[in-house]
């Protein structure tokens, strides 16, 4: 067993639920606010990946992003980034697979909170970006901690999206669920045992984390 | 002066309902606005406040346009000139006290005015306490000192005094109408309390459905004007009972019941929930130190 696709596994989680956070606050705010008739066919976008199977939209993201098509060889020449077996892919990939595990949490948290929460602040002067920052996302600390945590632990244990447009390269796209397919492939039950024993670990703490928080059993890192 | 004359269709339970209101409020005067639930106040104020965009008319408050359908003008809140106190207080619950009121500092303003407003509202000993341990009067305290920040021309109350009991609303009114005078204030309140009303404003607006049905002075409004009573006092009908020949009424005032005796012709028009007033002219009521 090597280190390198735990390590690689932990690195995606990472920067997918970096990337995610970023991207899912402005869109949960925007779904728990709006009465925009396009909100349910933005709600159902976002849940896809709940239901649908992970070769599915890896599938359609190897068609997109093969250089032989038209949107992946603009990429590839223009911008020079390739998506199709790379780690910048996988991210992406992980992006869109885990988006319901980041914004479900949060829109439900906005949802939760009083509107004079932000009347108040409106009314005090402050603009909505300064009321989002400072009102509302400390106020809903723990559906954020949900939020992150839930993303985290989803993209470790992706696996059909993974295979699909990321390969099984080791040092680049070889996380910790492929190697394991792969070590049980060449019946190294030993090594998939390794990798196997370390992502349940690993899952367990992550949720373990959340629950205690989320609790109340470790107060003083709530509100 | 607030010069306000809006319209706006409103989608309640019991359908849709459309709300005008036309009113001026001189500088410095302190009105109320009084009617049944639903009747259109609380949009009023929050028309007023920039919250709730009307459907046409114009807000303009000392010369400035705040809204105008015409004209396409429609202030955002955040740069209207008023202190809002709502009905659940909103305090910021990650916040401890002070800093709910610092939060309200514009950028260059005087902390200063914080100290002054602790000091003022009595806040010293929970400067340092989360919103989530406070009661509702410290709470309410709170949120009209959050509200006086900024110091704005304009203080619109929506019923802020409704869920305290007695002693404490007593107490508060007192902080409203100093908070009022000190700060050169134009005040509009939403009250059901008559006691209340009758203290603190010198104008009152009833409500009915979306208008304005009546206005005037509180005491003519409330029929305080109209007889030469010795002793009176306002309350609520709880029940009216039948004994023998006569009808007993009772009567709730403050937070005391009492019993009136009432033949028929008066009772006729009276119904558990309508406010009456007591009057006695023939007898001396008897006063004694309790």
């Amino acid at each position: 067993m090597e280190w390198g696709p735990i390590i690689l596994t932990l690195k995606l989680a990472a920067a997918t639920t970096a990337i995610l956070f970023v991207l899912a606050v402005p869109l949960a705010y925007w779904l728990s606010r709006t009465t925009s008739r396009i909100k349910p066919v933005v709600e159902a976008l976002v849940s896809m990946p709940l239901v649908l199977p992970p070769t599915v939209l890896g599938f359609y993201m190897l068609l997109a992003f093969s250089p032989q098509n038209a949107f992946g060889d603009w990429l590839d020449k223009w911008l020079g980034i390739q998506l199709v077996f790379s780690f910048a892919g996988l991210v992406l990939a992980s992006v869109l697979y885990s988006l319901p595990f980041m914004v479900h949490p949060i829109q439900s948290g906005l949802s939760s909170l009083p509107n004079t929460l932000s009347e108040a602040s409106y009314t005090l002067g402050k603009s909505k970006w300064t009321t989002l920052r400072k009102v509302l996302l400390p106020n809903i600390r723990p559906s954020l901690l949900t939020g992150i945590v839930l993303s985290f632990a989803h993209t470790m244990g992706e696996f059909g999206v993974v295979l699909m447009i990321g390969g099984n390269i080791p040092g680049k796209t070889r996380v910790a669920s492929i190697a394991i397919y792969d070590e049980v492939e060449a019946l190294n039950y030993g090594a998939a045992n390794g990798y196997s024993l370390i992502l349940l670990a690993l899952s367990f703490i992550t949720l373990l984390v959340v629950y205690l928080i989320n609790g109340g059993y470790l107060k003083r890192f709530t509100v | 002066m607030i010069e306000l004359n809006v319209h706006k269709t409103l989608q309640s339970a019991q359908g849709s309902m459309e709300l005008h209101v036309e009113l001026t409020v001189e500088k410095g005067q302190f009105i109320t606005l009084y009617g049944e639930s639903g009747a259109g106040k609380t949009s009023t104020l929050r028309m007023l406040s920039g919250l709730m965009p009307p459907d046409k008319g114009s807000i303009t408050v000392n010369g400035t346009v705040w809204f105008d359908r015409e004209r396409k003008t429609n202030l955002n809140p955040r740069h209207r000139n008023i202190g809002y106190v709502f009905q659940d207080y909103a305090l910021f619950p990650n916040m401890t006290v002070s800093q709910n009121l610092e939060f309200a500092l514009d950028r260059k303003q005087d902390k200063t005015v914080v100290e002054d407003l602790i000091a003022t509202m009595e806040l010293q000993q929970l400067r340092h306490r989360k919103p989530g341990t406070l009661s509702g009067g410290q709470k309410q305290r709170v949120a009209l000192a959050r509200a006086l920040v900024r110091q704005p021309g304009v203080l619109l109350l929506d019923e802020p005094l409704s869920a305290l009991d007695s002693a404490m609303r007593q107490k508060l009114q007192q902080y409203i109408l100093e908070a009022h005078k000190k700060y050169g204030l134009t005040t509009i309140l939403i009250s059901h309390d008559i006691g209340e009303i009758i203290k603190l404003s010198d104008k009152v607006y009833e409500m009915q459905n979306g208008k304005i049905v009546r206005q005037g002075a509180p005491p003519d409004m409330f029929g305080l004007g109209k007889t030469s009573a010795k002793f009176r006092f306002t309350g609520e009908v709880i029940r009216i009972q039948k004994e023998d020949v006569v009808y007993v009424v009772t009567i709730r005032i403050g937070n005391d019941a009492v019993k009136v005796i009432a033949d028929q012709s008066e009772v006729s028009h009276l119904q558990p929930g309508d406010k009456v007033a007591v009057a006695s002219k023939a007898f001396n009521p008897v006063i004694q130190k309790i």
